[in-house]
């Protein structure tokens, strides 16, 4: 019976020991930021290579991507929400702003998608010139972070159902999930800026 | 249906493969008939391939590195026969097609699964030992990274019998590399098997280095780190700084080759010289992620060996910091002949030698280690002094290398081929063979057989020198790497001599494998049994527990005191082993089977997305996504070690030790 004792003792001391997964997760992220400035950084090389295709200022339409940028920046606002409630113990709270999140996130993909996919038809795809290579695989890899995020978005929702209380291993998720959003959304501002701004002036 | 695939891809018609393919094929099904005969594979699929112990998972790493080994070094011998055969008339008996694969295949195995996997397998067994930690930091990641660098492995060498492997050499430079000039599946090949093994590298590296950082013993702060585990830090902060770009260099040449982009084509605007900065600058990190922990090795083996504490640690460390910040700008020195003009190349030049200064103050302090130490010239101990020698003329001749003037002759030549195995096999390999007989002990309960040490050593050294230094003086002759076939009379004597110094290292090959098979089958004999846990009297965290070690690694985890904690705890009289501590139960983490699973995803995605069989690879992917999920939804995954299973065992261990004190 004591010895229960000590290990319940313990039990309850371990849970107090700040789990490794956040700072593990920051890791993965400076990782992945390395990815990205690897891309922002191939882009540079690239901008000016049209191969005789068209140039940035001819294709890019600001006005679209300004929406974009609006929506993704709303959904870290969103996002930062359904924390709140995350650490309050709401867990309805949080899935209804997880929601909002997500709904916001898909706007903003099919947004991408229907920009892509006008300018694969206009027979400014990928394959055109070394330019268009770099900025859709550096837009398009941004996108598939997004997707990644939406996929895990709707698994956490899930995963939460039928909770009224999350669990450590559940808040660590949404902290991950949260830095990961709030990424995405910096890298973003960054292609904003880089690629799309300082193409058109 | 099955993409590109075809009876056509078989390569029925090279004998060679056809060989190796049925020796291959009657080595597994015997392996698979013994494991069927004795009943194992309960055993060993709950006990080693979903196992989340660090311990276990580093002996399949190394494992898996000496298979690598295996086939890679079967690689090098048929180039180097190749080459004492195809001079003048003879052409030699592999065709430039075959050739070219045996060489790109040489490289990439050794680098990324021979001398990866082995590290990966000793930072494994060792680090969370050497800090007084139970497990990693992510134990179920860890399994992941294992099956990942696994299935790599298996998926290179499916490029055997099913189609063929790249013919651009370890590094698939573009234009070569492109579409245009290699239309075959060989470069997909490759680039699926670097980019699959690289997640689980990178996954490595974070684990590790969030194991390092938040879960050390109490009392051991960054000063008081054991040497290795220092130099993993540092490699894990290199990998996690270099492999990105790796990742994206790869990527983009398989947009290129996948969907007609323009990144290094020599049309639509590309720049292949993009690709060679890429690369090098993931290419030269990873030589020093690599020898970081053989670094580390060799001041764990001579400070134990020499009978004191390691001379000048606090510069072992800034030396370590120092090569890990300067190992990042230095990657030029691959092209200086690419014309980024005199500043660019003395910039890179002089940072390149600069390197050379924190190696030499590691170099000179096991000299000072070793001097007025008792050195024990153990088996373990000729790997250390050996990489000291040859170590230092391989850094030699790169500085050499360095002066941009002198790369200019020297580019691209057998010179190049000679200082780059100079460093590795003299440093690496030597390393990882010294650090393997070193802790052979503590992951098994028994030592390696030190005559057998001794020969293969011997045929390494001396076997190395015949085969390399030939090298050095062919690439001041002119002769330039990955030719099949030459007609200069001059080189030919040469050629000879580095033939039979390989010959000389497949001896020393054999010894290391009796050496494995002889101390197996002696295990028992008491002299090679270890039972105190501490067989070489050893300064470190690691020795304080049993060998092998229970799989909590630490009944009570330690506080430490010192630097060498346990040399602290030995002259202190402190004896943390003895059994009757008020034990606690113990946390840990169950096995799984998701990381094996998602390997095995992650293979078919490859080798489907190698052929073009798009459903298939959906399949796969599909599957890799699933089993993330379940994974993530599985929340059984972790348990107590009741007090009384640890006081069982942790009483034998203590019977195990008063016994060995008691022969004493």
């Amino acid at each position: 019976m004591a010895h229960d004792m000590t290990a319940d003792a313990a039990h309850a001391h371990d849970e107090h020991h700040e789990s490794p997964v956040v700072f593990g997760f920051w890791l993965y992220l400076m990782t992945d930021c390395l990815i990205f400035g690897t891309l922002f950084a191939v882009f540079a090389v690239m901008r000016n290579q049209f191969a005789g295709g068209p140039t940035g200022k001819e294709i890019f339409d600001l006005s679209g991507v300004g929406v974009e940028t609006a929506i993704l920046l709303l959904s870290s606002i969103t996002y930062g929400f359904g924390m709140i409630s995350a650490h309050q113990n709401k867990v309805g709270t949080m899935r209804t702003w997880l929601a909002v999140t997500f709904l916001l996130g898909l706007g903003f993909l099919f947004m991408e998608i229907r920009e892509f996919s006008h300018m694969v038809a206009e027979g400014n795809g990928p394959d055109r010139s070394a330019f268009l290579s770099a900025f859709f695989t550096l837009v398009g890899t941004h996108g598939l972070h997004v997707t990644c995020g939406l996929l895990w978005m709707a698994v956490v929702m899930v995963q939460s159902m039928g909770k009224t209380v999350l669990s450590e291993r559940m808040i660590n998720k949404l902290t991950c999930l949260s830095l990961f959003w709030h990424f995405l959304d910096i890298v973003w501002i960054c292609v904003f800026t880089f690629v799309y701004l300082m193409s058109v002036i | 249906m099955l993409g590109k695939l075809s009876w056509s891809d078989i390569p029925f018609d090279v004998p060679i493969l056809v060989g190796t393919f049925a020796g291959a094929a009657i080595a597994g099904l015997a392996v698979f008939g013994l494991i069927t005969y004795y009943g194992k594979w309960g055993y060993l699929w709950k006990e080693w391939l979903t196992s989340v112990d660090h311990k276990r998972l580093g002996v399949m790493y190394i494992v898996l590195a000496l298979v690598a080994l295996f086939r890679g070094f079967a690689d090098a011998i048929m180039m180097r026969s190749q080459l004492a055969l195809a001079y003048a008339g003879n052409p030699g008996y592999l065709p430039p097609h075959h050739y070219d694969q045996i060489f790109s295949a040489h490289g990439t195995i050794m680098i990324f699964f021979m001398a990866m996997a082995f590290m990966t397998g000793l930072w494994n067994v060792i680090v969370p030992l050497q800090i007084g930690a139970r497990d990693v930091a992510f134990p179920f990641l860890n399994s992941l990274s294992f099956w990942m660098t696994t299935v790599s492995f298996v998926l290179i060498n499916i490029s055997l019998f099913i189609g063929e492997f790249s013919q651009c050499g370890w590094l698939a430079y573009p234009p070569l590399s492109e579409s245009q000039f290699s239309p075959g599946v060989g470069v997909d090949y490759y680039i699926w098997a670097v980019q699959l093994s690289g997640v689980g590298t990178l996954l490595t590296a974070v684990n590790f280095f969030t194991t390092i950082v938040k879960m050390r013993a109490p009392g051991m702060t960054f000063m008081k780190m054991p040497v290795f585990t220092w130099t993993v830090l540092c490699s894990a902060v290199l990998v996690m700084v270099a492999f990105p770009i790796l990742t994206v260099a790869l990527g983009l040449l398989g947009l290129d080759r996948y969907l007609g982009m323009h990144f290094f084509t020599n049309d639509g605007g590309g720049n292949q010289m993009l690709y060679l900065s890429l690369i090098w600058a993931w290419g030269h990190p990873e030589v020093y992620i690599l020898v970081l922990p053989a670094f580390g090795a060799f001041s764990e083996v001579t400070q134990t060996f020499s009978r004191k504490p390691l001379f000048g640690y606090n510069t072992m460390v800034y030396a370590t910091c120092s090569i890990m910040v300067l190992s990042l700008i230095v990657w030029a020195h691959h092209f200086f002949t690419m014309g980024a003009g005199p500043n660019v190349n003395a910039f890179f030049g002089i940072m390149t030698m600069v390197i050379a200064i924190p190696t030499g103050v590691k170099i000179f302090n096991w000299l000072f280690t070793m001097y007025k130490g008792r050195v024990e010239y153990h088996a373990i101990m000729y790997w250390v002094v050996g990489f000291m020698i040859t170590f230092s003329i391989g850094g030699m001749t790169g500085v050499m290398l360095a002066i941009p003037a002198a790369d200019f002759v020297l580019h691209n030549s057998l010179f190049v081929i000679a200082h780059f195995h100079n460093v590795i096999i003299g440093g690496v390999y030597f390393g990882y063979v010294a650090a393997m007989n070193f802790w052979f002990p503590k992951a098994f309960g028994f030592k390696l057989n030190e005559a057998w040490g001794k020969r293969a050593f011997w045929f390494w050294f001396v076997g190395f020198y015949f085969a390399f230094m030939p090298l050095y003086v062919l690439g001041f002759m002119g002769m330039t790497r990955r030719m099949n076939h030459y007609d200069n009379p001059d080189w030919y004597p040469w050629m000879l001599v580095a033939a039979f110094g390989a010959t000389l290292i497949a001896c020393g090959v054999v010894c290391q494998l009796t050496q494995l098979y002889v101390s197996i089958r002696d295990r028992n004999l008491a002299e090679n049994r270890d039972l105190t846990g501490d067989p070489w009297n050893a300064r470190t965290l690691e020795w304080s527990t049993s060998s092998p070690p229970p799989f909590y690694n630490f009944a009570v985890v330690p506080t430490v005191h010192d630097l060498d904690a346990f040399a602290h705890d030995k002259e202190a009289g402190i004896d943390t082993r003895a059994a009757g501590s008020d034990y606690q139960a113990i946390h840990m983490p169950k096995n799984t089977s998701a990381g094996f699973f998602i390997g095995m995803f992650s293979l078919v995605l490859g080798f489907a997305a190698i052929w073009y069989i798009w459903w298939l690879a959906a399949l796969g992917l599909i599957g890799v996504i699933a089993t993330v999920i379940a994974r993530s939804s599985d929340n059984d995954i972790d348990y107590y070690v009741p007090v009384s299973e640890v006081a069982r065992i942790e009483n034998e261990h203590t019977r195990n030790l008063m016994a060995a004190q008691a022969a004493e």
